[in-house]
């Protein structure tokens, strides 16, 4: 999806504005939102593929007035409804009653050795046992093709059409392309491609200076 | 968890988090004090200081830097490191000729269990924009002058790998124990944007 959310190479954004000590969440809703997306994904059954294209389908304007945790909520919002998990009108429900200083709580009791052991193994979309065969190695000149998918898709604009080297295979990875449309995980092998600052960025790159973009086989073609 | 600002009434995002966390919880799909452990974990246990303990000891172990550079994942997980965001790591060292910034321009991956949750501006617009096209100068701007003659390297993490940068040794910090060491790697060092 050609979305604002896809801003390598732009224009117009300003300074990178630093924070003297940060604090790890500014609010504690950044905190929540961060915990219950964690577990929502467990719960509700989705992965970040489907995190991140409800993202990319926020409209441009509202992207770029939202927080990071914003656009986290939004999305797990989207995801929650359109699973069935969730409606709209029971949301706003809520937030009527809750507004009005209405609590619930529950839950159980879990420790915080018993959760580190939790997300110890973490949640890996490498697909060892899939075996698949590579297209490309090490070496190869590959160029990423042109195209420009209505939906989610980590093949970034500004390395579409380009000419660049493979430096790695990762291996088999779940594709997003499909599994964030709930089509399937269709594993393919996932490329390390590097590219001349002056093929992507013209006169404006940096002889000698280069820019690598993670790719699945599926976006590229021989160079 | 660490309190914030406590006396301010509830504002919109906030009275929408909980609804939502409440609606999930009372369908059995959330456990609230699962939330709390999960917080409580990224603000105690995970954080760059588990990325400097992979530094330093690369610096003073040749063996693990071999190990660390082959194989990222496997090598800090000796150091009981790994988990969500960090499934997949590669480390990139930088060198007298390679200069490496990590970025994601489509979202903010970030290696959580090394580095913890990113900061602000690793998340914004204008790092995500610019660090691709003009890096020397959003170096310059972090303090950073690449010399000429070294090759800048910007690692965009479109994908599932994740991403850390081995800096340099400082000069004379050689011999220093481990824990020494590990005081003087910063976190912005090992996304690349300072030197150590």
């Amino acid at each position: 999806m050609d979305g604002i959310h896809d801003m390598g190479g732009m224009h117009g954004f300003g300074k990178i504005e630093r924070e003297e000590n940060e604090p790890l969440f500014h609010a504690d809703w950044e905190a929540r939102a961060f915990g219950l997306s964690l577990q929502a994904a467990d719960g509700i059954g989705f992965v970040d593929d489907h995190l991140r294209a409800n993202i990319e389908r926020i409209p441009a304007a509202k992207y770029l007035r939202s927080s990071y945790y914003e656009l986290w909520m939004q999305s797990l919002e989207s995801i929650a409804i359109e699973k069935g998990v969730l409606t709209q009108q029971e949301i706003e429900a809520r937030i009527a009653t809750l507004s009005e200083g209405g609590r619930a709580e529950g839950g159980s009791d879990l420790s915080l050795d018993e959760m580190d052991e939790a997300i110890a193994g973490g949640a890996s979309t490498k697909r060892p046992d899939v075996v698949v065969a590579a297209g490309f190695k090490s070496g190869d000149k590959v160029r990423v093709k042109n195209d420009h998918p209505r939906h989610h898709t980590r093949a970034t604009r500004y390395c579409r059409g380009r000419l660049g080297e493979v430096i790695a295979d990762h291996g088999v990875f779940v594709f997003p392309d499909s599994n964030s449309e709930w089509q399937g995980e269709n594993p393919e092998h996932c490329y390390t491609v590097m590219f001349a600052a002056e093929e992507l960025w013209g006169e404006a790159g940096t002889q000698g200076d280069s820019v690598t973009v993670d790719l699945w086989e599926s976006y590229l073609e021989h160079g | 968890m660490a309190s914030h600002k406590h006396n301010e009434p509830e504002s919109d995002m906030a009275l929408r988090v909980k609804a939502i966390e409440q609606l999930l919880s009372e369908k059995g799909l959330v456990d609230p004090t699962g939330i709390d452990r999960l917080i409580e974990l990224y603000e105690t246990r995970v954080g760059p200081h588990n990325g400097a303990r992979v530094v330093a000891k690369a610096w003073t172990d040749p063996d693990y830097r071999a190990r660390l550079l082959e194989n990222g994942t496997d090598a800090i997980a000796e150091l009981d490191v790994s988990g969500i965001q960090g499934e997949n790591m590669v480390v990139v060292e930088n060198t007298q000729n390679v200069h490496n910034v990590v970025v994601c321009t489509l979202c903010s991956c970030y290696p959580w269990p090394v580095l913890g949750l990113p900061p602000r501006w690793y998340k914004s617009p204008p790092y995500r924009s610019r660090v691709v096209r003009e890096p020397r100068t959003v170096l310059e701007e972090f303090g950073v002058e690449v010399p000429s003659d070294v090759e800048v390297r910007v690692w965009d993490s479109s994908a599932e790998i994740r991403y850390m940068v081995l800096p340099s040794q400082p000069e004379g910090s050689k011999g220093k124990s481990e824990e020494e060491l590990a005081e003087m790697v910063t976190r912005d060092g090992m996304i690349g944007v300072a030197t150590v």
